[in-house]
């Protein structure tokens, strides 16, 4: 078992003295994210909902990408993947990611087609 | 023959001997590639739901117009109660990773009751998602469904608020009773009936002007277009049956497949909500009774604190994709 815990995040810019003080201002982090989405979704600031990036709207790539960043977080501190040998880090966060970026682009491009045969073509519904 | 055993006593064989590769033990490497897989199958889910609502991108319903409820409160609040619960999730899942870190220095008692309120946690967290299944399926306003599968809302144009059908429907002499296969046909059997019949619905229509349809298609402003009042009366023509709440077959919030997913991604998450607070209970059991006290580590303390962190990332993902997004 590894007891040795790496007490800082952010790259070194917030550091802990214990490891039980670090699982509190993880806390603290994630609460804040949370809010923050919680209360973008509720706003929903005109600005973020009618300007597209990459053919998504701005909102929702904040969306995802405060989400990532949570689950980095709750897995790296959390489940103490920051503490773990990189071959076991990579063996089991690699494989994840390859995988689940080339289900969604197949997915998602091929959902994108549908809707435009949907609107272009001779078929209107089937189910 | 010496050179073809193998060398030194392997002690605790069911736990996987003492090889260590990766620097994890066997429990806990093998508790990982679980967790992998398991992510890749929610990924699945997910993923399964991003084709759906792409490929009806135009009607799909508006998740913050779905789950506008909060227990004990009447009135609109759209995802208080869902932050509610990521927040419970979270918060449990660091009174088990304080649960395992008390383990790591040998401290009994603070596994006990760390281990107790992840377990409160959880339940209150299961407890919030039946809740949430519960008014789902209920309903809300009530809806019409039209030959086509598609769904027909309704709007007070006064105050551009929805209406219920109880505001407007009308009360026809019809009787309309349930078939029950012991009186009727023996292979047939039908669900409850909805409250309103079409026609009393249509009259109700008839007899408020400012009642006007929602459609399920989303305009430029992101919002459902609504009809005028001859527009209306057009759509209304092609209904076919009221709808009440969702189940898999109907939903009055819009397409079916939203509900479909609802009750599949929920459902399958919270069934590992479930399975979490079970092992939790086993283990917080196991820690009681002085187990790992005996054994010297709290590592199954660590492994199953592994499995509901991973339920709580599943959770951060869920909360994303159907309900922010």
């Amino acid at each position: 078992m590894a007891h040795a815990h790496k007490l800082e995040i952010f790259r070194g810019l917030w550091k802990f003295k214990s490891n039980t003080q670090k699982i509190w201002g993880v806390l603290v982090f994630l609460t804040l994210v949370t809010a923050v989405e919680v209360a973008l979704g509720i706003i929903k600031p005109h600005a973020l909902t009618t300007s597209h990036v990459l053919g998504m709207k701005a909102l929702n790539w904040i969306f995802i990408i405060l989400t990532l960043v949570k689950a980095y977080y709750i897995a790296w501190d959390f489940m103490h993947l920051r503490d773990e040998k990189s071959s076991l880090r990579r063996a089991v966060v690699w494989t994840f990611l390859f995988l689940v970026a080339y289900l969604s682009f197949i997915l998602l491009v091929e959902g994108n087609y549908i809707y435009n045969v949907f609107k272009d073509g001779f078929v209107t519904w089937n189910f | 023959m010496d050179s073809t055993v193998t060398t030194g006593v392997e002690e605790s064989v069911w736990g996987g001997g003492d090889n260590r590769p990766l620097g994890a033990s066997y429990g806990k490497m093998m508790m990982w590639f679980f967790i992998l897989s398991d992510a890749l199958t929610f990924s699945g889910f997910l993923a399964a739901y991003g084709f759906s609502r792409f490929k009806f991108i135009e009607t799909w319903p508006i998740a913050d117009e779905v789950f506008t409820h909060v227990p004990f409160f009447h009135g609109n609040y759209p995802m208080y109660y869902v932050a509610f619960m990521t927040f419970v999730l979270i918060m449990s899942s660091v009174t088990m990773v304080l649960a395992v870190d008390a383990g790591h220095r040998m401290k009994k008692n603070s596994v006990i009751w760390y281990m107790f309120l992840t377990i409160i946690g959880g339940a209150i967290f299961v407890g919030s998602q039946a809740w949430e299944w519960a008014t789902f399926i209920q309903g809300d306003y009530g809806a019409v469904e039209t030959k086509g599968g598609r769904i027909l809302q309704f709007v007070n144009a006064d105050t551009g608020e929805r209406a219920a059908l109880a505001d407007f429907a009308a009360t026809l002499p019809e009787e309309r009773t349930i078939h029950e296969n012991k009186n009727g046909i023996w292979f047939y059997s039908e669900g409850s009936l909805p409250t309103y019949s079409v026609n009393e619905v249509l009259e109700g229509f008839k007899a408020h002007s400012n009642i006007v349809v929602r459609t399920e298609t989303i305009n430029e402003e992101g919002e459902k277009v609504v009809l005028s009042r001859q527009e209306s009366l057009a759509k209304l023509k092609n209904a076919t049956q009221v709808v009440e709440g969702a189940n898999l077959i109907h939903n009055e919030y819009g397409s079916r497949l939203f509900a479909d997913f609802f009750f599949f991604i929920t459902g399958f998450h919270g069934f590992h909500v479930f399975s979490g607070v079970v092992f939790n209970l086993i283990i917080f059991f196991n820690v009681a009774l002085g187990t790992y006290e005996k054994r010297g580590h709290y590592e199954m303390v660590e492994k199953v604190g592994l499995y509901w962190h991973f339920v709580d990332l599943v959770w951060v993902f869920v909360f994303t994709f159907f309900y922010l997004v």
